[in-house]
């Protein structure tokens, strides 16, 4: 067992996880959507992304390119989530909340990639 | 080192990142959770949107203090431990990037990139120089002069600071990497389309070697002119194709040889390919007496053997003198000819001339010092080796001195800018020496005993286009004669010379007449003043220059004006 191994794969499966605890429940319904648990994914994502930094096999460049995707989908989201409740002043309104978890569910789509890959990894390596 | 590995090694640096990123990102994340949990003034929490923007200009200590709204005590509390937290964090994250910055193999990596994009970025056509160190200095200045673009690589980290300080014209892209991997030399254009020529200057022959096999391999249409001062590796080279190996000793043996059978063709052979700007003397002719020959290394031993050539009588003057096997008939000498009683011996009161040929230059100016005590009429070769020397070699006034690195610099100018000139003293070669004098005679008495600018031009639609339009357009005999005219005033001829012609199929003629015309493809080797070399210039290229040369018209110009002649024309 490999410690870095344990680390790695915690971080990109906890980052799917608090994505996908995010995102599910209905598109529009602020009640549904924990503004925390995105705060969360996005810390997390963010040290998945540096945590994929300097691995020069080429899996270790999709895993980085699909993290960085993730963390520009959360990004974008958190953004319009400020403007929605800060800057247009109208609170997490239908329009604003389906936007923002649309597009956690793009972040999610790219971290279930990291995860396939990830697996793909795991079971390729015969030891 | 590839690209793949310079990459890498920036992939490394991110690795060594990786600690202080996730700790500076935890740090805030904690941060900025508190401030959205702890209540505020109102008993609200902030939001995660002013939470963030009050963690950030914190953090980086910027402090406005506390903005958006004033504090409760918890969040006091709380952003007490903030602070702290992020200081130690950006001093962690900061610390590990210095650091990082400071790293030799870091610096060195980026220093490669950086080089790597030069050379990337190089739009125009350039020469690889591989060594930078007399010889390489040379050779970049005068490419540097003309306008030529130089790309170097140096393993010596002095030198490559050099590069910088030797302020060029153009820039010069310069590495401090191992001439001889040649994955550097790809690095450093070998390959690239703009490559023109690659040159092994340093002064290791192996790596001199590895260059020629790198270059015979990667870049096999480009010339390539390596630098071998052991017969072995020179063979080596030739052995697979290298088309120019030059040998200093080798190429000065030569010429000796000429000027001891052929002095007329040694003098014209030294004016054409003297360093420019400098006035050739007519020099005294070596003599055909006994000559002695001090120190038998690489460069005696070539002499001696262009002495035999020449059926010269030698005698060796070493500290080691090989045993006398094959080359008995050479009397030799044991000592070291810095003493007047080891010079006495080799029998210098009946010696015509003296080379001091060691690798010490002390020694050699020692040698010659003590010759001409001995015996004042001695025609004196002096080998110098390290350039710093030059003011004593300057002062003693040898009737030759032997630089080595000079000699290949010149020789490597000589081909990559003018090819046709090898050729042409090739052909020199083969002419007897009453027709060499003839040739020398007439061009000194018209262009003065100044090295003179040697160049080719190559009458294609590139090179020439006003030529090539006219030739194309109502084809005409144009005669030398006619072309070599003053663009300012055709009465007066241009301080110029055709050398030696070469057109398709093989033909060449040497110092052709002004009466002979020219072709379209014809390559011409010109001797004459700088002026004459721009003049001529702008004949070939400049359509109305070129009219006024052969005719005497002027042609207008602008479109205006070309359309109104072209009706007045047509009119008449």
């Amino acid at each position: 067992m490999n410690l870095e191994k344990v680390i790695f794969g915690f971080f990109i499966v906890l980052a799917a996880t608090l994505n996908f605890g995010f995102f599910v429940g209905d598109l529009d319904n602020p009640a549904h959507h924990d503004i925390y648990e995105l705060f969360a994914a996005i810390v997390v994502n963010f040290i998945a992304t540096v945590l994929k930094f300097g691995d020069r096999t080429q899996i270790g460049a999709v895993h980085l390119s699909t993290s960085l995707v993730a963390d520009l989908q959360l990004i974008a989201a958190a953004l319009v989530w400020g403007y929605g409740v800060h800057i247009a002043g109208v609170g997490m309104s239908p329009d604003i909340t389906a936007k923002v978890v649309s597009l956690s569910g793009g972040a999610m789509l790219a971290n279930v990639v990291s995860i396939v890959i990830l697996i793909s990894e795991t079971i390729m390596q015969r030891r | 080192m590839n690209r793949n590995t310079h990459l890498s090694t920036l992939f490394l640096a991110m690795r060594r990142l990786r600690a202080p990123l996730i700790t500076l990102i935890v740090i805030y994340g904690i941060s900025v959770l508190g401030l959205s949990i702890i209540p505020g003034a109102d008993g609200q929490p902030m939001s995660f949107f002013h939470a963030f923007y009050f963690i950030s200009y914190t953090a980086t200590t910027i402090g406005f203090g506390e903005i958006p709204g004033t504090f409760s005590e918890p969040q006091r509390l709380w952003v007490l431990i903030c602070i702290y937290l992020a200081v130690v964090g950006w001093a962690y994250t900061l610390g590990a990037l210095f650091s990082l910055l400071q790293d030799g193999t870091f610096r060195e990596a980026v220093s490669a990139e950086r080089f790597g994009r030069a050379v990337r970025r190089l739009h125009e056509p350039f020469y690889l120089v591989c060594g930078y160190g007399e010889t390489g200095r040379r050779v970049c200045r005068a490419l540097d002069q003309m306008g030529l673009r130089s790309v170097v690589l140096e393993t010596a980290p002095q030198r490559v600071g050099e590069v910088d300080l030797h302020n060029y014209l153009a820039d010069i892209p310069v590495l401090r990497a191992d001439a001889s991997h040649p994955d550097q030399l790809r690095q450093a254009g070998l390959g690239s389309p703009h490559c023109q020529g690659v040159l092994a200057l340093t002064n290791d022959d192996r790596a001199n070697l590895a260059v020629a096999i790198s270059a015979r391999l990667l870049a096999p249409q480009i010339p390539a002119l390596c630098r071998a001062e052991s017969a072995e590796v020179a063979a080596n080279m030739a052995s697979f194709g290298t088309r120019h190996i030059i040998n200093p000793y080798e190429k000065f043996a030569d010429y000796l040889a000429q000027a001891l059978h052929a002095p007329n063709a040694y003098h014209l052979l030294n004016w054409l390919t003297g360093p420019p700007g400098t006035c050739v003397e007519r020099h005294r002719d070596p003599p055909r007496g006994k000559w002695i020959v001090c120190g038998y290394g690489d460069f005696g031993r070539v002499l001696v053997d262009a002495f035999d050539q020449e059926d010269v009588p030698v005698t060796i003057i070493d500290r080691d003198p090989a045993e006398p096997g094959e080359h008995d008939r050479h009397r030799r000498v044991r000592g070291d000819g810095t003493g007047a009683a080891v010079l006495e011996r080799a029998n210098i009161d009946q010696a015509a001339g003296i080379v001091a040929s060691t690798g010490d230059d002390m020694d050699n100016l020692s040698i010659v010092m003590t010759a001409r005590e001995l015996n004042p009429d001695l025609f004196v070769i002096l080998r110098m080796n390290h350039f710093t020397n030059h003011e004593l070699f300057e002062a003693f006034a040898a009737d030759a001195t032997v630089v080595p690195s000079q000699i290949i610099a010149n020789e490597c100018l000589a081909v990559l800018t003018t090819p046709l000139l090898e050729r042409f003293l090739e052909e020199m070669r083969q002419r007897d020496d009453a027709w060499a004098g003839r040739l020398l005679e007439r061009l000194t008495g018209r262009f003065g005993w100044m090295v003179p600018s040697v160049w080719s031009v190559r009458l294609t639609e590139r090179d020439a286009p006003a030529l090539h339009t006219r030739l194309q357009r109502d084809a005409p005999t144009i005669t030398l004669g006619e072309l070599l005219r003053s663009p300012h005033d055709r009465n007066d001829p241009l301080d110029a010379e055709v050398l030696y012609l070469c057109r398709e199929g093989s033909v060449h003629v040497t110092a052709p007449a002004p009466t002979l015309p020219v072709c379209l493809g014809d390559e011409l080797l010109l001797v004459g003043r700088r002026s004459a070399r721009a003049a001529l210039a702008l004949t070939l290229e400049n359509i109305h220059s070129l009219a006024y040369v052969l005719t005497g018209a002027e042609l207008p110009g602008g479109l205006i004006w070309e359309r109104i002649a072209r009706w007045r024309q047509s009119g008449r």
